[in-house]
């Protein structure tokens, strides 16, 4: 545990492009989090997008590619052992490129190929460690750190964890998950939970934890996607939760564009609030709520924060 | 010839006569029910192989049918006519007449990966959902669906540039789908969005918009992988005897006897 307190304590950070745009609140609060605590992030330099679910469809190969070069990029021209990416999205698909790197010989010829044709080296499989925001904040400061550090406790704040599809599954491409005490669990994650709770919430029973958004279909089928995500607020409300916390720019824009469009289109109102972990965090270490970008969002928390005492 | 599962009692094989008599029996109304079309003859025996030489499909031979891809489905909780473990069935089976029945609604696997959790035997079912929405559109069974396009125009984009730009991508999927911006959600939710922004960042996103984000130096890596998109379609089509299909529907359009020409 004591290795990774120190690895993690400079990473290189791989936003990817939704933190860039619609996911800009998570990038922010991600940042401000991170200089709130006192660890560095370096971003890797001159990065693509990681190829998503969308160049997936069209061909994994060139995701497993895309993914590669971004790694490459850390491990060879920048000289990092870790990869920190936010983005479920980025992150699933960084771990997925590793997987098939080290198991799946075409795949390898593949990304050789591709990089020599595209003039950098290729990414081998082991030089850097890819993690997820929640374990870059879980293993340096735990919940200890965290006690210590909070300003502005969230206390009387109920939170449902909502982690969404790509953080743990398929589980073969987390070969560091389900691996007992202190790891993450695939089926009932808990570092969320863990963090929030270290802060001063109450973390609520969620059953949905990693149910689906819709999230591949948010504009494609609209319909599915919205009574995927009514069903996943309302399921909140009913486990008790004011805030629905977030990891991922896809499930987080998912969840505030269909809580409106079930409104507009089937009528039905909800009032949880959505609101990212590293938002939520961060102003429990004392930032302000513009800091973290609760303004960026598109469902309106603020009146909810000043009762809570955050704004 | 094995006893092959297929739902043989559906409104269409279904005939009720309001008078029949047979041997001066009256046996009209309920009782004249016949089901018609019990024996499966129109077989693909090569459908497997189609789908396992499309990627995703590449361990669909390792399918035990023990049903928990269907059982964890996201989707099949909102339609149950959504059933993966069927249609790897009817695959499986080459009756790709069956399968042809649930065309449409198969592109719309979520991508969970519920499924690739929870089976046994590691045949991925999620990917077999994609090659099998990848195959309907290849043979021409279904014209590329929303989320087909939603790829292509996220894909052209980021080997155009490396990266994505959502807005971009939002707006250029609305217009090929001939879909308005101005639907009355999209439209809630920029006033959402307009409410608590600052105008300079509304207009950096803007800017955003009309100068998308660039990886540099990204020419080479995509001229990389257009060259092996290119490739690994003619593989496809060629897995799907696709150019042999087409090269037949010519040489029939040219014989004069079929199209009328002198």
């Amino acid at each position: 545990m004591s290795d990774k307190k120190t690895k993690y304590q400079e990473v290189a950070y791989y936003p990817g492009c939704a933190l860039e745009g619609s996911g800009h609140a998570y990038n922010r609060s991600t940042r401000e989090v991170g200089k709130a605590l006192g660890l560095k992030l370096k971003e890797v330099e001159n990065w693509n997008c990681c190829g998503a679910m969308e160049v997936k469809n069209i061909d994994p190969k060139i995701q497993t590619y895309l993914s590669s070069r971004v790694l490459s990029i850390a491990a060879n021209e920048m000289d990092m052992d870790v990869v920190m990416a936010p983005c479920n999205g980025c992150y699933h698909n960084l771990k997925k490129a590793e997987y098939d790197l080290e198991k799946d010989a075409k795949s390898v010829a593949v990304v050789d190929k591709l990089s020599r044709k595209a003039g950098h080296d290729s990414y081998q499989a082991g030089q850097v460690e890819t993690i997820h925001a929640l374990d870059w904040i879980k293993q340096t400061i735990g919940e200890e750190g965290l006690k210590e550090r909070v300003k502005n406790s969230l206390d009387g704040m109920k939170i449902a964890n909502y982690y969404g599809c790509m953080y743990t599954r398929p589980r073969h491409i987390f070969p560091e998950k389900d691996q007992g005490p202190g790891s993450e669990s695939t089926s009932k994650p808990h570092f969320m939970d863990d963090l929030l709770d270290a802060a001063g919430a109450e973390s609520v029973d969620f059953p949905l934890k990693t149910a689906c958004c819709g999230g591949a279909h948010t504009l494609s089928d609209s319909d599915t996607s919205t009574r995927l995500v009514l069903n996943i607020l309302q399921t909140a409300e009913a486990a008790g939760a004011e805030v629905i916390a977030t990891e991922c720019p896809t499930c987080h824009s998912g969840l505030e564009m269909h809580q409106i469009r079930a409104e507009k289109t089937l009528g039905v109102k909800t009032g949880v609030k959505i609101l990212y972990f590293t938002q939520l965090l961060g102003m429990a270490l004392g930032l302000k709520p513009k800091k973290v970008g609760v303004h960026e969002n598109i469902s309106d928390s603020i009146s909810y924060l000043k009762e809570k005492g955050l704004a | 010839m094995p006893i092959h599962e297929k739902s043989l009692i559906r409104p269409e094989n279904l005939k009720v006569h309001d008078k029949l008599e047979v041997d001066g029996i009256d046996v009209s109304g309920h009782w004249s029910t016949f089901i018609e079309d019990r024996i499966v003859s129109d077989y693909n025996e090569a459908l497997e192989e189609e789908i396992a030489a499309l990627p995703g499909g590449e361990y669909i031979h390792r399918c035990w049918q023990c049903g928990s891809c269907t059982n964890s489905c996201t989707v099949h909780a909102l339609n149950e006519d959504f059933n993966p473990r069927y249609w790897i069935y009817l695959i499986r089976t080459g009756m790709e007449s069956e399968l042809l029945r649930d065309k449409d609604i198969i592109w719309q696997c979520v991508s969970c990966n519920k499924c690739t959790y929870a089976c046994p035997r590691d045949v991925e079912p999620e990917g077999v959902m994609k090659a099998t929405a990848h195959w309907l559109e290849l043979k021409g069974h279904t014209p590329k669906s929303h989320s087909t396009l939603f790829d292509e125009i996220f894909t052209e984009q980021v080997l155009k540039t490396g990266k994505i730009e959502d807005g971009r991508t939002m707006r250029r999927f609305f217009s090929r789908t001939g879909q308005g911006m101005l639907q009355g959600w999209v439209v809630a939710l920029f006033k959402g969005l307009m409410k608590h922004l600052p105008i300079s960042l509304l207009s950096k996103m803007g800017l955003a918009s009309v100068v998308a984000p660039r990886t540099r130096g990204w020419g080479k890596a995509k001229q990389a992988i257009e060259e092996y998109i290119e490739d690994q379609e003619s593989q496809h089509r060629q897995a799907l005897g696709l150019d042999e299909l087409v090269a037949m529907a010519e040489q029939e359009m040219s014989n004069p006897a079929v199209t009328g020409k002198n």
